[in-house]
């Protein structure tokens, strides 16, 4: 049977990365009972994956994970049992059955979105207005924002108005953030950070990387003409 | 969770952050305003390295059971951390409440290898504490040191306010009821100190004096005044059952050395090999009880998650309940997908069956640590291991399927000569030629035998310890001769041969057996940079020598003058069990080449019987 978790990452373990992400959900399995498959073989691993790596220093509200277990308690008794086995900053949010021919979450996932907010010390000297101003003509009104994007091996060029499917400056505790809601995935996977260092360069500024505090609200599955709905919701409750 | 003490653009730029944020499974959290004593507990190494220290965990449980005392943990910060935290004059930060330790009551250091001495110059002066105890006010934390290394503290004796000799469960309670009556009473630091030195086990370096004669040697030691005892006397767990262990042992986030449960099944070791200070200084033997082994193995596998678990001991072949024990491990959790380790397995029947069910005979290795080539020099060092023995036990493993072995053997032992180096190339040819007396058709390829040998270093309070070194020079010189025997075998082509670095092993010589006076080179080679010496890309050899040079200090004093039987030696003041009357004569059968039974077969009489208990007294109640 397979499961999908929802999780929270908050605090100070956007510190850990995403392969001792993994480690951390493998020990809380077995502290938790959950009765997780394992592979065959001489040493057995935990049928697991997850859907879309969060990369060190963001926090997040909706991270995914799938399991396929042998027998599974309720929805609320797991979510408890798997809380009970959590440390501060990791919190399980939802467990639910998937179909049994559902496809991992990681090769489904087309679209994140993220909130980003000025870190102490780094804020800029725009209005509200002002930025909301530059965020349309940045990315409302052209027909294509073509950027280079450099990857590991080579140079492309892309078109983030295809990628980035909503921008917008917000509003949060008296000061601008930036909303954004990207492409994400083993194809086209951007960075919320990418587009604002090339809304940076149309304001005539250097981003630094430290510039923002960045937050991921959820993770997707769809695409932009059909709509996008969350990983959590292909997945029905157990009771 | 405790805001972190380094900002978020330090954290994302060095090198895994979360050494340094604490947070981790089974941290205690504890309102540090709400503590009597605040005790920073320190390993200092790497983060992954430390965590994986039992002992650490061991007190780090039984400190913060009491409601007076939080103990938190620190290690040392990797070189790029170092270098910015130098720069910005942060001060080094426990991980628990990420505040400084400089604040704190006391900082324990546990030693357990010479080359983390300058380490712990690092840990002082991160810490921003002056690294000489006299230098030390009365607002700085008291610095304990703990661990093997304290078995001779004597070279770093001066950046300790105090050192801990033997195992910590015992003499802490003492201590710490004596600091709170202190504080409460607002005793000076000097006062305190001579009062914590009449606790049985805690040594004081500054209430000693000492005296060398015009040879060089170490003439007197004594104390200052007349309520310090002459002899400190090492603590150890005498009631196995009742002692502290953690059932909520710590898990890190990142991969620690020591991935594992680690369940310990005894202390100490009956086989009284002449080269090894933990069996010397961890005598007499005491067993666990097999029940309780088996309710912490449940408890700690639950309450951590971990996939393996470890079972630990120096020589877990020698643990009487072994068999029942690792049979409850695999019928219980062996297909809940728990791995069962088993180190320092002697192989035999037992051994290899157990291995044959937890292990992937294919990938893994056979482990034989002879020690020594011939037998006259296993006569020497006290191994009881005959080339019988691992001929026969390497026979089976062949015919149950298995084709790699590893061999570990020291070499610059005392009389040692060209056979008995000849002779390490030579068993391991015996090893191939028994692997390939099985018929073609029932082998699986080429056997693989890999050769370590380490150059020996002797050790305070072992039979050994009167031994010379040798130089660099001589001491590559064996290994060469060890390459072209391997090189002249038949079965050269299954045969690898690797050697150990011959300069650290001149340096841990002088450390371990050093005086006071070799503090002087340990901090001037620290002066110059040196940090992580344990670590090969890190330890600069030329820089030792120099920061030796500088300070006068002579190396080979330390490691190439031969050592009178009545020499007085710089740890002669710590009472460690085992008497200098059994030593001297474990030292002259070593040189006789006459080997000495082991505890369960024969009681030679080494001292540790006092302790009233383990298997000195064993099949007698
Ligand atoms: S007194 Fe005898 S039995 Fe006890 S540890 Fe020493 S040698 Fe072994």
């Amino acid at each position: 049977m397979k499961v999908r978790i929802k999780f929270s990452k908050s605090g100070n373990m956007k510190f850990i990365g995403h392969l001792d992400t993994m480690r951390y959900f493998q020990k809380a399995m077995r502290r938790a009972d959950i009765d997780i498959a394992y592979s065959t073989g001489f040493s057995p691993h935990q049928i697991m994956s997850f859907a879309a790596p969060l990369g060190v220093g963001i926090t997040s509200e909706g991270e995914y994970l799938d399991i396929e277990v042998n027998s599974t308690d309720s929805t609320e008794k797991s979510v408890a049992a798997l809380n009970d086995a959590m440390v501060k900053g990791f919190s399980v949010l939802d467990y639910r059955r998937l179909p049994d021919n559902a496809k991992t979450a990681m090769s489904i996932v087309t679209c994140a979105d993220y909130t980003l907010t000025y870190r102490e010390g780094y804020e800029i000297d725009r209005s509200l207005e002002e930025l909301r101003e530059a965020v349309h003509a940045f990315y409302e009104v052209p027909e294509k924002i073509e950027i280079v994007k450099q990857t590991k091996k080579s140079e492309k060029i892309i078109d983030l108005k295809q990628l980035v499917y909503d921008f917008k400056v917000l509003e949060v505790e008296g000061k601008p953030a930036f909303y954004l809601k990207v492409s994400t995935g083993s194809t086209d996977n951007i960075k919320p950070e990418l587009v604002l260092e090339h809304f940076y360069k149309y304001l005539g500024l250097d981003l630094n990387d430290f510039t923002f505090r960045t937050h991921r609200h959820d993770v997707y599955t769809g695409n932009a003409t059909e709509g996008f709905y969350s990983l959590n919701d292909m997945g029905e409750i157990i009771r | 969770m405790s805001r972190p003490a380094l900002s978020d653009e330090i954290l994302l730029t060095i090198d895994q952050p979360a050494r340094y944020i604490g947070g981790e499974l089974n941290m205690v959290e504890k309102d540090p305003a709400s503590a009597d004593i605040r005790f920073a507990m320190c390993f200092p190494d790497v983060y992954e390295i430390g965590m994986s220290h039992l002992g650490i965990q061991i007190l780090y449980d039984m400190f913060n059971r009491r409601e007076d005392v939080y103990c938190e943990r620190v290690y040392s910060p990797w070189p790029d951390l170092h270098k910015i935290m130098k720069e910005q004059h942060i001060p080094l930060f426990a991980l628990e409440s990420q505040q400084p330790v400089k604040n704190f009551d006391f900082l324990g250091i546990t030693i357990q290898y010479e080359m983390c001495y300058t380490n712990i110059l690092q840990i002082l002066d991160l810490s921003q504490i002056p690294l000489h105890a006299e230098e030390r006010g009365e607002d700085m934390p008291i610095v304990i040191g703990g661990g093997p290394c304290t078995y001779n503290p004597e070279p770093i004796a001066e950046f300790f306010d105090l050192f801990y000799i033997g195992e910590g469960e015992i003499s802490y309670d003492a201590l710490f009821a004596l600091y709170k009556r202190c504080k409460r009473d607002g005793v000076k630091r000097e006062d305190f100190l001579r009062r914590a030195a009449q606790i049985p086990g805690i040594y004081v370096p500054s209430m000693y004096e000492v005296t060398y004669g015009s040879d060089g040697c170490l003439k007197s030691f004594t104390p200052k005044y007349e309520d310090i005892p002459a002899k400190v006397e090492k603590q150890l767990v005498m009631d196995m059952d009742d002692a502290p262990y953690p059932s909520k042992p710590l898990v890190p986030f990142i991969k620690a050395t020591q991935d594992r449960v680690v369940l310990e099944v005894q202390r100490g070791c009956i086989r009284g090999c002449r080269f090894c200070q933990a069996g010397m200084i961890y005598r007499p033997t005491r067993e666990k009880n097999v029940e309780q082994l088996k309710k912490y193995a449940y408890e700690m596998l639950k309450s951590t998650g971990h996939e393996e678990i470890s079972l630990s001991s120096l020589s877990t072949s020698d643990y009487s309940q072994l068999e029942e024990l690792v049979n409850f491990l695999i019928d219980n959790f062996h297909d809940k997908g728990v791995n069962i380790s088993l180190p320092s397995l002697r192989i035999d029947a037992f051994s290899l069956d157990v291995m044959g069910k937890v292990q992937d005979i294919k990938k893994s290795s056979l482990t034989f640590a002879p020690e020594a080539g011939s037998q006259r020099m296993r006569d020497v060092i006290n191994k009881g291991l005959t080339k019988d023995i691992i001929l026969e036990g390497a026979g089976q493993a062949f015919e149950g399927g298995w084709q790699k072995v590893k061999l570990y053997f020291m070499l610059g032992l005392p009389t040692e000569t060209t056979e008995d180096m000849q002779a390490i190339a030579e068993l391991a040819n015996d090893i191939a030629v028994r692997y390939y007396e099985i018929p073609k058709e029932k082998r699986n390829g080429k056997c693989q035998i890999t050769i370590s040998t380490s150059f020996f270093v002797p050790k305070p309070f072992t039979p050994l310890q009167w031994a010379t070194m040798c130089t660099a020079d001589e001491y590559l010189g064996k290994a060469k001769v060890v390459n072209e025997a391997v090189k002249n075998q038949l079965n050269r082509k299954s045969i690898r041969y690797n050697w150990h670095e011959a300069d650290v092993t001149v340096l841990e010589g002088v450390f371990a057996r050093g005086d006071r006076r070799v503090a002087a080179a340990i901090e001037r080679a620290y002066e110059k940079g040196a940090l992580f010496d344990a670590w090969s890309e890190y330890f600069d050899n030329e820089r030792w020598l120099e920061a030796f040079a500088e300070t006068g200090v002579d190396i080979s004093f330390y490691t190439l003058r031969p050592r009178e039987l009545d020499e007085l030696f710089p740890w002669d003041f710590i009472d460690a069990g085992v008497t200098k009357e059994f030593l001297q004569r474990e030292w002259k059968r070593a040189c006789d080449g006459v080997v000495t039974p082991n505890c369960r077969m024969n009681c030679s009489g080494c001292g540790a019987r006092r302790y009233g208990g383990g298997v000195c007294f064993e099949g007698q109640n």
